[in-house]
């Protein structure tokens, strides 16, 4: 009979109403600004820049070699290497960014940046709240704007930030046995001390290259 | 191969005939711009429609609203650089658009794809092929003026999709996952087990939504009949997908390249007999259970292991020269990137194949004779997405 196909299907459409009384699963609904879900963790907007320690302008452990402003596809990072060098984290002096701009109106977060640091520097945030009345200032984000603590890393990705940390210590503990190492045999053994001379420089000869 | 036919439904509607219309005073024409933005015609595009009364004589079509240079960009920038921008052409089916440019840059240069990245795979973009269906058959049914429901009840299993896309991926629709060689990073804990409810949950989600419209009678009148393929048509016009299917044309390209893993995998290929709006829109809520079916054996058989070839690296990738084409079926068809590499770090020449783009040329062929409100839902039924078409 004409007419059943369109009663069966308005059958449906009540079922789900009432038994959404009953049934949480049915209301699938937020009310956002003031409901808000879980974070999902492996969520990623935008990036930002890891410090270690308290300062966000010592710890630093951006090195400015350039490499996510090459391989950025829609080159959004603009660095400004330093004239000098300082500390980072384990006392070996570094270069630092004197500039470090993001515009996130050109970021397509697509992490390449994060793919390609070799020192865990870049690393995306989760920030999504980021309305501004000025579309050029306003969403071109500075080294300080960017910059933001391991601590935070941690809230936010705590499996992706516990395994760099344990993968840095393990690199940091390695760089610094190897120094003690160096430093150790120096008034013992020269030849030593004049292999370990020589093969210092060649990877960061091969580096600039 | 085995495969399913449709049963034969009663046609309720057949359509004018062309020879009418031809036959017609040209000065009673009407020419009306269909479009470019408006909402049913997904995105920015339009049509240039010349009416007999409520009868279309000629149709036009117009794009490139959305063109944004993508091939000639992508020569330009590395090949894991254009990873991103390939999420960009069908922004529906971000994960399909990745392996088909995983696909040809790993036959270009040769990587071997380690086991359980080939299941994370399909298991990826067999979620998107559930993910674009339910949002075309809602989309679909919105456009024939069932405001909100349908769209709505498609949209709430779209979510659950998207919410295991973000947690493997880290984005909803922009995934950017697939690396040459592997996927980006592993199904965090408890993903899998998450993945395999959405995917025991979904088949009453079908079931509803047969229930609330596929026996419906306005369903039925608006479609069928509406907007026929032949197969000959579809044949010689290169249709692929879920659309040449629907007219009788048994190709899929999982079936017939076996790329992949697909060989492994008991599935059958849905196929329609009419080639009108009502068979494409069976056609894929059939291939939905098909994918779950797929989705149940590789989540079931993932096994451990790495999901990268060691060999990968982010930078500095520079392949043989040489040229290829890889091809995957995409929810909307057969989705090629055809590479040549002169052996610098990026493409000499980057071009992709899009299923939406060659399935729209036969719109004016489906149209012709059809009232201007049917204009709407055969459109609708070819499964379009501007950021593809116009690239």
């Amino acid at each position: 009979m004409i007419g059943t196909g369109i009663l069966k299907g308005l059958a449906e459409t009540a079922r789900n109403f009432f038994l959404s009384y009953v049934s949480k699963d049915r209301l699938t609904t937020v009310q956002y600004p003031e409901q808000r879900l879980p974070q999902i963790e492996a969520a990623r907007n935008f990036p930002f820049l890891v410090y270690d320690g308290a300062e966000w302008d010592a710890g630093m452990r951006c090195v400015a070699c350039q490499i996510c402003e090459k391989e950025c596809p829609p080159k959004c990072i603009f660095i400004e290497k330093s004239k000098d060098k300082k500390p980072d984290a384990v006392g070996k002096p570094q270069f630092y960014p004197a500039r470090f701009d993001i515009d996130i109106s050109v970021c397509m977060s697509c992490q390449i940046c994060v793919e390609v640091c070799p020192f865990d520097a870049i690393k995306m945030d989760v920030e999504f709240d980021l309305p501004t009345d000025d579309r050029f200032a306003g969403l071109m984000l500075d080294r300080h704007k960017l910059s933001k603590s391991n601590e935070y890393y941690h809230e936010i990705h705590p499996t992706e930030a516990t395994a760099v940390d344990t993968a840095l210590d393990a690199e940091r503990a390695k760089a610094a046995a190897a120094k003690a190492a160096a430093a150790a045999p120096k008034p013992a053994s020269p030849a030593a001390t004049a292999a370990s001379a020589a093969s210092t420089p060649k990877p960061t000869e091969g580096e600039s290259k | 191969m085995s495969t399913i036919t449709l049963p034969t439904p009663p046609v309720l509607n057949p359509p004018a005939s062309l020879e009418a219309s031809a036959s017609e005073n040209p000065e009673r024409l009407l020419e009306l711009s269909l479009g470019p933005q408006h909402p049913s015609t997904h995105g920015v595009f339009r049509m240039n429609v010349v009416l007999d009364g409520e009868r279309v004589v000629r149709l036009k079509p117009v794009f490139g609203y959305l063109h944004r240079n993508h091939e000639k960009i992508a020569e330009n920038e590395t090949y894991l650089g254009n990873m991103p921008y390939t999420d960009r052409l069908d922004y529906i089916c971000s994960l399909t658009n990745n392996w088909a440019y995983a696909l040809a840059v790993e036959k270009l240069a040769g990587i071997p794809v380690p086991e359980r990245a080939e299941y994370l795979r399909v298991i990826t973009a067999e979620l998107t092929r559930l993910l674009n269906h339910a949002a075309l058959v809602g989309f679909l049914l919105q456009d024939m003026g069932a405001s909100g429901t349908p769209l709505m009840y498609a949209f709430r299993e779209r979510e659950k999709i998207l919410d295991l896309f973000e947690a493997l991926t880290g984005a909803r629709m922009m995934c950017n996952y697939m690396r040459f060689g592997g996927c980006r990073v592993d199904a965090p804990a408890g993903w899998l087990d998450q993945a395999r409810k959405v995917v025991a949950d979904f088949p009453k989600f079908l079931d509803e939504f047969e229930k609330l419209l596929v026996s419906n009678e306005i369903l039925m009148e608006r479609t069928q009949g509406v907007g026929v393929l032949s197969r000959e048509l579809a044949i010689s016009s290169a249709i692929s997908g879920p659309m040449a299917r629907a007219s009788g044309l048994n190709y899929d390209i999982r079936k017939v390249d076996c790329y992949g893993i697909y060989p492994r995998f008991s599935f059958r290929v849905p196929l329609g007999s009419h080639g009108d709006v009502y068979d494409r829109y069976m056609i894929r809520i059939l291939e939905m259970r098909e994918s779950l079916k797929i989705l149940e054996q590789a989540l079931r058989d993932i096994p451990e292991g790495p999901i990268l070839d060691p060999k990968s690296k982010p930078r500095g990738f520079r392949p043989k020269p040489g040229e290829c084409y890889g091809r995957i079926e995409a929810p909307k068809g057969e989705l090629g990137f055809y590479l040549i590499s002169d052996g610098s770090p990026n493409p000499y020449r980057y071009r992709v194949r899009p299923p939406s783009l060659i399935n729209l040329t036969v719109l004016e062929d489906l149209c012709l004779g059809h009232n201007v409100a049917d204009v709407v839902v055969i459109l609708g039924s070819v499964d379009i997405v501007l950021g593809e078409v116009d690239r």
